[in-house]
């Protein structure tokens, strides 16, 4: 008849909880058609199922009947249109963060990384690089990496380029804000 | 005549200009938004201010409500966010599961059973009170979850967790209210069984 790896008089708290968890959701209607039936079946048969689905139902029913919702005061409305009355509704973000810029923003740091990559694998000599004899090889496994992520000139590079990024983006936000604004006759 | 507008309609009505039309909005869930946000601060000064800051940002990003959600899920978005915001900002005093706290709080409820056993709280005040001494979270999630007609993936999408997440959650939540309840109302708890 179980088909369920739970034990029905499970004990410990482990058990506890788990039956706790499988009655809140038969209570909040989240079981399937056949946990259903079988939590209904142990409900009936076992009494720690039974005394215990009622202890949950009866918290459940509290919540639902008597947990009262507090009251601002009398002039909690009129005071927040009051304070709109200050300002206009935003243009939609949708309205002026176009894709197509996102995307642009996207391909020019990628562009920028994968072209740092190309001239980088440029400079090797792969010629060489095979060549057990040759005494300057690279052995990959001795690189001090940190040596070339933390040069300094890498990161007033990366730096720049943020800025200038953010700046871009910045000055279209702005340009389309601005364009927005006067198409709808807002103004400071 | 608002009152049979939905909410949908409200708003597009309101993007069009009706700014008045607002009010009926904020009259609709100035209640839970301010329960919600009277379960991050004590004083009801500050859970009116964070109210009125949450409609004044709904008020202003209206035109970001694409619909795709139910409009009070996309308010409780912004009540979450607004406390958060508002309690960092301010440094406040957040409820928790403090224990010198909920003994202080525990006592006084105590003390007044003492001093007149014959009067017994009502079962509005005994679950108002179990809830008050529960931490801002769990409290949050309980009123979600029961008076705010969230589901838990709505409930998910405003806390920004996963719907498992929240299930897991709001039984932790639920087991300590009961916890909180048979500790601390004993007695109500008792002739709410014998009923």
């Amino acid at each position: 008849m179980n088909t369920f790896q739970f034990h029905p008089d499970a004990e410990g708290p482990a058990g506890n909880a788990e039956m706790e968890i499988r009655l809140w959701d038969y209570i909040d209607g989240r079981s399937d058609i056949k946990e259903t039936s079988f939590i209904e079946q142990l409900i009936a048969s076992e009494q720690v199922w039974k005394r215990k689905y009622e202890e949950l139902l009866e918290v459940h029913q509290l919540a639902i009947s008597h947990i009262d919702l507090d009251q601002p005061s009398m002039r909690f409305t009129q005071n927040v249109m009051e304070e709109i009355g200050k300002f206009h509704i935003a243009p939609a973000a949708h309205s002026y963060l176009n894709k197509k810029i996102i995307w642009g923003i996207v391909i020019f740091f990628f562009t920028m990384i994968f072209s740092f990559g190309i001239f980088g694998f440029s400079q090797v000599n792969w010629a060489n690089a095979s060549d057990p004899s040759n005494k300057y090889s690279i052995d990959f496994s001795k690189l001090d990496w940190s040596l070339f992520f933390n040069n300094t000139y890498s990161n007033i590079l990366i730096m720049v380029t943020i800025i200038l990024g953010l700046m871009i983006l910045d000055m279209y936000l702005g340009k389309k804000k601005k364009q927005l604004r006067e198409k709808a006759g807002i103004t400071e | 005549m608002s009152k049979e507008l939905h909410d949908s309609e409200i708003i597009s009505r309101v993007l069009r200009g009706e700014t008045q039309l607002f009010a009926e909005l904020v009259s609709r869930y100035q209640n839970f938004v301010f329960t919600i946000t009277l379960r991050y601060t004590s004083s009801r000064e500050d859970a009116e201010e964070i109210a009125q800051d949450v409609f004044v940002k709904a008020y202003r990003n209206m035109a970001d409500f694409r619909g795709e959600s139910k409009f009070s899920t996309w308010l409780y978005t912004i009540v979450n966010t607004t406390c958060i915001t508002f309690l960092r900002k301010k440094k406040l005093e957040i409820h928790s599961l403090d224990n010198e706290k909920v003994f202080e709080l525990a006592d006084s409820v105590d003390s007044g059973f003492r001093a007149n056993q014959v009067e017994t709280k009502s079962k509005h005040r005994m679950v108002h009170d179990a809830i008050q001494m529960l931490s801002a979270d769990d409290a949050k999630l309980i009123t979600l979850f029961y008076k705010g007609e969230q589901s838990l993936e709505e409930i998910g999408q405003i806390l920004g967790i996963e719907p498992n997440t929240v299930k897991v959650k709001l039984h932790r939540a639920r087991t300590r209210l009961k916890e909180k309840m048979e500790t601390y109302f004993s007695e109500e708890v008792r002739e709410l069984k014998e009923m």
